[in-house]
């Protein structure tokens, strides 16, 4: 038996080529909303694995310091340094802001590290380590600086020493790593007319200058220029010991919320992207239901188009199953078209996305059969109005 | 190899056949008691004005729609005796009943050889001895040169004359044609009554011709007159087909 199906695609190629490529693109965005949200997910375990952290110690009480705000002092890391299990423990700072390169803005999360300890980029692709104190940068090189860049911070000037990849922040954001004090310093670095009016407002104030209490204007006006804070340390611990092991005493002792490697995952994958997952959930929901809408009109067209036929096909005696099978081939083709232009396409653009799309090969199984399970449910319109055909109507 | 050189029983029977449409006062009586005979290798006519009841009985005779009572017989077998005495009525149609409809309704999307070659496909033969049965059709009706042709490319008169080589793929005992030459001009009607008189008598084939179509009417030998639901038999002129015109 010839394929009915094959033989009307091929009659009609062009059509059936030209919406197979406008489904294509449909399914294409469909695939990069579910690459976006894998993107995602996996940029959560680089900064994670990248951070080579096993505990995240921080302010008692925060999810921080990527979901929520965590501040605690920087002498916290040599108490912590002393805690059973803990084999090295380092401060670090994030800041998600907006620096300059010849005048061009870039965001981006500054990190704030110390060099060689949890927190600091674990390997270069270009370039060497930050080893000054000061005015020396680590970038990611989705930053698209490059070494010996210069790039401003506030008030100071960074040189690009070194460069590495895959280091996002949760929000997709490229970081940039300074050293900690140039991140502390950063957090509360106001420019020069700022300060000289904190300095007289707070000099204004008799409570910070009363006679018989010499230098105590000058302390409150240092504080407020400096910083000790830092949002978190992070701790390797020491082999033999379980994180759970070295994390409790942390928490009973210093009075400050420590999470280990899993409930950190849980909290940026589960909670911090739980929003983002569900917008994109949203997305992938209606982009089916549009497509299936446009399969199913589409083949109903078609098949409007060929009532006098399948008259004709029935009144010689063709079955119902064939004619059925005719129509939903034809959906299984066009859904097919769709998909390898979809595939195409969306292979194609994820490199131009600013944000890592990730095309997962189960992903895109998984869409292959959504889209032959769509289609098959958008033929049975179709199908139904073709087995509803009177025979009868090819003699008039 | 002659295509029609294994023709099935044919023949057709009609004995009081009946077909009310609807129920109660709004009940159409559209045949009343028709009785009409077609015996193997013959051409009939089928006249009437339009609302006659020429589409209704066509329509019981090709299985379509269920008569109200009465008997049918094709060939050798009682289809219908006051309900179907066939279980599948469409391997009925597939099988022992070809179509030539008004206008050739040819599926676009396969060609010439297809077209012809699906119903003995649907049958069950294997698709290159249906393709060498199609041509040997195709052959007989001398359009076997628009053999890889789409049906788009074909003249009326050579569409018609595919139809007629599908409407016999399965060599059926019983052909329905339906009004077969309304759109060709005098010579080419001529020429498809002349080619339905040799396949119906090469293949033994009954044939009814419903028409109205006054080129034709006088090629008939016998002419069943439909009005008001009833038919009338009556003689015809069986003008002789002379050769020459081509569909």
């Amino acid at each position: 038996m010839i394929s009915l199906a094959g033989r009307d695609i091929l009659h009609g190629w062009s059509k059936f080529v030209l919406t197979g490529l406008g489904l294509g693109l449909l399914i294409g965005v469909t695939l990069s909303m579910a690459g976006i949200y894998r993107g995602m997910v996996d940029d959560a375990h680089a900064l994670l694995a990248n951070s080579r952290a096993d505990l995240w110690v921080v302010q008692q009480d925060t999810q921080g310091p990527y979901a929520e705000s965590s501040s605690i002092k920087d002498d916290v890391v040599r108490s912590v340094r002393g805690m059973p299990g803990v084999a090295a423990a380092a401060n670090v700072a994030y800041l998600t802001m907006q620096v300059q390169k010849n005048g061009q803005d870039n965001r981006v999360m500054v990190v704030g590290m110390e060099p060689g300890l949890p927190g600091a980029p674990g390997y270069l692709v270009a370039g060497r380590h930050i080893t000054r104190n000061h005015y020396e940068a680590v970038a990611d090189v989705k930053t698209g600086y490059t070494l010996g860049d210069t790039v401003r911070i506030r008030r100071h000037d960074y040189t690009v020493v070194g460069l590495t990849q895959r280091m996002v922040s949760s929000g997709g954001d490229p970081m940039l790593f300074v050293p900690m004090k140039d991140a502390q310093e950063t957090q509360f670095l106001k420019d020069n007319d700022a300060i000289v009016n904190d300095r007289a407002r707070t000099a204004a104030n008799p409570a910070f200058n009363r006679p018989g209490n010499p230098g105590l204007l000058e302390a409150v006006q240092a504080l407020q220029t400096s910083s000790r804070s830092v949002n978190a340390v992070l701790v390797q611990i020491a082999p033999g010991f379980a994180p759970e092991q070295v994390a409790e005493p942390i928490r009973r002792w210093k009075h400050l919320s420590v999470y280990t490697l899993d409930q950190m995952t849980d909290i940026l994958i589960v909670k911090l992207i739980a929003t983002a997952a569900k917008q994109i959930g949203m997305f992938l929901v209606i982009l089916t239901i549009v497509s299936a809408a446009i399969v199913a009109f589409i083949i109903y067209t078609m098949t409007m188009g060929k009532l006098r036929e399948i008259a004709v096909l029935k009144l010689i005696g063709t079955r119902d199953r064939t004619i059925a099978g005719m129509i939903l081939q034809q959906a299984l083709g066009l859904g097919l078209i769709g998909f390898a232009v979809g595939k195409l396409v969306a292979t194609l653009w994820a490199p131009v996305f600013p944000k890592y799309v990730l095309l997962l090969p189960g992903d895109s199984l998984a869409g292959l059969v959504a889209t032959l399970v769509m289609c098959t449910l958008a033929s049975t319109l179709a199908i139904r109005v073709a087995l509803k055909v009177d025979p009868g109507a090819a003699i008039g | 190899m002659n295509p029609m050189n294994t023709p099935q029983p044919g023949g057709i029977l009609i004995e009081g056949l009946r077909k009310v449409y609807g129920h109660g006062d709004t009940a159409v009586e559209a045949l009343k008691h028709v009785n009409m005979q077609v015996a193997p290798g013959e051409v009939v006519g089928l006249v009437g004005p339009s609302g006659s009841g020429k589409s209704t009985l066509l329509k019981c005779l090709g299985a379509i729609i269920e008569p109200t009572s009465g008997k049918m017989t094709l060939g050798n077998e009682v289809i219908y005796d006051n309900g179907w005495k066939v279980k599948d009525l469409r391997a009925l149609r597939r099988d022992r009943i070809g179509f030539v409809f008004q206008a050739p309704y040819l599926i676009p999307f396969l060609d010439v050889t297809d077209n012809v070659a699906l119903l003995p496909m649907l049958a069950g033969l294997p698709n290159a001895t249906a393709r060498e049965r199609a041509l040997e059709l195709l052959t007989a009706l001398d359009v076997q040169h628009r053999a890889r042709a789409e049906p788009s490319q074909l003249s009326g008169g050579e569409q018609q004359r595919v139809s007629i080589a599908r409407a016999l793929a399965n060599r059926p005992p019983v052909i329905l044609a339906d009004e077969p030459t309304a759109p060709l001009d005098s010579e080419r009607a001529l020429a498809v009554m002349r080619i339905l008189n040799q396949m119906a008598q090469q293949a033994q084939t009954a044939i009814i011709v419903v028409t109205h179509d006054e080129k034709i009417i006088p090629t008939f030998k016998r002419i069943y007159h439909i009005r008001d639901g009833q038919t009338v038999e009556e003689a015809g002129e069986g003008r002789a087909l002379e050769e020459g015109a081509s569909a």
